[in-house]
């Protein structure tokens, strides 16, 4: 019994400790401005990496989020910059803008499942495929450059990621709403039942009457649409999308759903747990940087012993019977 | 006769449940020992304590005499003692030959010598008098067909101690006297031999010595032909069974599905039938004969062409949802396979067919109550609603598999292999539930290759050959002997005109 506490509370437990550290290792980490920073540059893959949990537990992957974060990115701010002589340097400019980032996610995503679903392609190579489709599209519409956003409408967009309720910004925000609405999906929906159901046994949950292929296809859907919520986020950061936004957001969206205990074979999935993963993953990089303890550059390296060892931890120890 | 393996006093615990009270056990050299016993009464535990996949938790194994604590299956396999789980342990995507090296490849040089493995292989599948070929992919093969696998595995292991759980469950008749020959020839060869079974027959047919356990204890130890078929029931149960099949009371009313020319990817070839409010029909065939694919095509498991009539009116069936939105429910026979969730809770698996007519959110307060009522009404045993649904005896797990069936309020239910692995009291139980539903004026099929089963449950029977309806036979006619001749085609009943 003890051992299945720690299972569910070990990631935690790690993500207090290192609160802890941060804290001893530099005062400055404590500021209300370093954690709201932390937390805000966590919204974007917190958001992806919610959507991937429920991927990951109905037994699918998504490799291509990154690049479709990027591609999302790059036709947003060309659909904004299109708008500007038609509807003017407004919200309506960005409000339609962000209709096309969700739109576009509801689009990519819909491509990705239905290749998985109806064509029954590997999700690891259909999403292969299109990550690099996606990323070769963004690069051809910035022609190899970036693509720069309007500088009247950055500055009316700008409040989207630096604004809020005081420390409280709206990435932040967004990101604890759909926290808490993708663990309640995942808890206590139909949905969220079948879809660990699928990652649990897709054949019992076809014989169960469930629609696999439906349930599957609307993860991918749902994921393009966090995807979409988390670029409309990130565009006012920098105003900008290039060839190389969004690298490797694929692999730490899917390292943050590993760190919180959900199982990469699918069936047990932990929304909760991938909000932890996350944040573990983005405070290790703030500590780094506060500190000279060790190189920054060995984030990538510390990250990766962490994930290896949140597995270890985890491992289910099979209970006889 | 020297005892090769014993428990001494043996107990074993799972966190605060005792499973095992203090047993002794002994396997002797030459000699054939049953094991048998109500699921859930501890044969399993004991399998796996004497093969060295679990450590007793107080009390000792004794090897040649001497205490042993082995802590995997290979270190037990290593002293000569090889068990044959009831669950395959193989791998797909390997061919038989190189299943049954796993772990101890016949080399040349660097590379494997295909060629002595393969004939080797084929040496020992020839001994067990069967048709598969060494070079088959385990993938391609038949469940009846892994399981003599799984047997050559272990004789070509030199074995000193061969364990077996309930080695003929998943064999057809052919293939289960090959089984008794091969049984015998270890026997002479002076291999101790310990097996498990729920075939009472098959028990009398081979065991000298039966061990009987009842939870957790051992509750009477007897030699060949000291016990009779109805004393193993007896001593397993602890009572008197009396009134295994329910009697067949229910009056049928009128037609609920007719189905017209059915034809499900070669497998099943023109079949019709029809079947009655509160009537129980039983099809009967031996294993292959379409049975399964019938029922899977008609609740739309499989692609099927025909025509299916529910209360006169014609629905079309292209998945399991259109079944249940026209009142239909399929049990499948591979409960574990794609019935359960094995490692969610019970409720998990109860509600997973019905949730979709309970809207978007589930209310737990609805779940429980259903568990509750469910647990109730179909004697569901478990320690808690939360516990692994893996972790439930055979008989619970298909009792829960019956509940999660009925709760989206089926019409008609088809259910196939109802008591398939389960033990006598259960299997009891199972026959009263299935009569209870078409006295409730449900419609019933049961599909089952045990014929006593069909006999004693069905009020008309259905026999299928190659996919195909054979025959039928009802009251009076429901006979062994009239099924068992349609089923091998000795003779044709004529349909009436």
């Amino acid at each position: 019994m003890k051992r299945i506490d720690l299972h569910v509370w070990g990631p935690l437990i790690a993500l207090i400790g290192l609160f802890i550290l941060g804290a001893l290792l530099n005062p400055a980490f404590l500021a209300p401005a370093n954690l709201s920073n932390v937390l805000a540059r966590s919204a974007f893959i917190g958001l992806i990496a919610i959507g991937m949990t429920f991927v990951i537990t109905q037994g699918g992957l998504d490799l291509s989020v990154g690049s479709m974060a990027a591609f999302l990115a790059g036709i947003t701010i060309m659909a904004m910059n299109a708008l500007v002589p038609i509807v003017g340097e407004s919200w309506g400019t960005i409000l339609l803008g962000m209709g096309v980032a969700l739109l576009g996610g509801i689009a990519a995503g819909y491509v990705n499942g239905a290749l998985i679903t109806k064509a029954r392609i590997e999700a690891f190579i259909v999403t292969l495929g299109t990550m690099g489709i996606f990323r070769s599209l963004v690069t051809w519409l910035a022609d190899g450059g970036t693509l720069s956003l309007d500088s009247g409408l950055r500055s009316i967009y700008r409040p989207v990621y630096f604004g809020g309720l005081g420390w409280l910004t709206w990435p932040i925000i967004v990101f604890a709403i759909a926290a808490v609405l993708g663990e309640w999906t995942m808890r206590h929906t139909r949905f969220g039942r079948h879809v660990e159901a699928i990652g649990s046994n897709d054949r019992v949950a076809r014989y169960s009457a469930v629609d696999v292929e439906r349930v599957r296809l609307a993860t991918y859907v749902l994921l393009g649409v966090l995807v979409g919520v988390a670029t409309i986020l990130y565009v006012p950061r920098l105003g900008s999308a290039s060839g190389s936004t969004g690298v490797l957001w694929e692999l730490e969206a899917i390292a943050a759903v590993i760190i919180g205990g959900t199982a990469l074979k699918g069936g047990r999935g932990r929304v909760w747990g991938t909000v932890v993963g996350v944040l573990i993953l983005s405070m290790i990089d703030n500590i780094l940087n506060l500190t000279d303890l060790v190189s920054p550059y060995l984030n990538g390296a510390i990250q990766g012993v962490i994930i290896v060892l949140a597995v270890v931890l985890q491992r289910e120890k099979r209970t006889a019977e | 006769m020297t005892v090769v393996l014993a428990l001494e006093k043996v107990t074993k615990s799972f966190g605060p449940v005792e499973v095992l009270h203090g047993v002794d056990l002994a396997l002797h050299t030459g000699e054939v020992h049953a094991l048998i016993g109500e699921n859930g009464a501890g044969k399993s535990t004991i399998m796996k304590i004497l093969g060295g996949y679990l450590a007793p938790t107080t009390g000792r194994v004794l090897l040649d005499g001497a205490p042993v604590t082995y802590h995997s299956g290979p270190e037990g396999e290593a002293q000569g003692v090889v068990v044959i789980h009831q669950e395959f342990n193989l791998a797909a995507d390997l061919t038989v030959a190189g299943n049954i090296f796993l772990g101890r490849e016949i080399t040349r040089g660097l590379g494997l010598d295909h060629a002595a493995m393969r004939a080797a292989t084929a040496e020992l599948l020839a001994r067990l008098d069967t048709s598969i070929r060494p070079e088959a992919l385990i993938r391609d093969l038949s469940v009846p067909d892994r399981q003599m696998v799984e047997i050559a595995k272990a004789l070509s292991r030199k074995a000193r101690v061969l364990i077996m759980d309930e080695p003929s469950a998943a064999l057809t008749h052919r293939e289960v006297e090959a089984l008794y020959a091969q049984v015998d020839r270890l026997r002479a060869e002076g291999v101790a031999l310990m097996f498990c079974s729920h075939r009472l027959d098959e028990v009398s047919r081979l065991a000298d010595r039966i061990t009987v356990l009842r939870d957790g204890s051992v509750v009477q130890r007897s030699l060949r032909g000291e016990m009779t078929e109805d004393g193993m029931a007896a001593a397993m149960v602890g009572r008197e069974l009396t009134d295994i099949f329910p009697p067949k009371d229910t009056t049928t009313g009128e037609t609920l599905l007719e189905v017209r020319g059915l034809n499900v990817q070669n497998l099943v070839k023109d079949v019709s039938l029809t079947l009655h409010k509160g009537e129980v029909l039983g099809i009967a065939g031996l294993v292959g004969s379409g049975r399964t694919e019938l029922a899977e095509g008609i609740v739309g498991l499989r692609p099927a062409t025909g025509e299916i009539r529910i209360g006169g009116r014609q629905v079309q069936i292209r998945s399991p949802r259109d079944a249940r939105a026209a009142g239909l429910a399929y049990l499948t026979e591979d409960r574990k396979e794609a019935g359960l969730l094995l490692d969610k809770n019970l409720p998990v698996n109860l509600t997973l067919s019905a949730l979709d007519m309970w809207g978007f959110r589930i209310d737990p307060k609805r779940e429980k109550a259903e568990m509750t009522r469910a647990r109730k009404e179909f004697d569901i045993r478990a320690a808690s609603d939360e516990m692994r649904t893996g972790a439930l005896s055979g008989g619970n797990q298909q009792k829960l598999l019956l509940a999660k069936t009925m709760l989206t309020g089926p019409e008609i239910v088809i259910i196939d292999e109802p008591t398939r692995g389960i033990d006598i009291g259960t299997k009891q139980q199972i026959y009263h539930f299935v009569r209870a539903l078409a006295r409730q004026g449900k419609a019933v099929i049961v599909i089952s290759s045990e014929l006593p089963e069909v006999i004693g449950l069905s009020d008309r029977v259905l026999v299928m050959r190659m996919g195909r309806i054979a025959g039928e036979v009802e009251g009076a006619a429901i006979t062994e002997e009239n099924i068992v001749r349609l089923a091998m085609g000795l003779d044709r009943e004529e349909e009436p005109a």
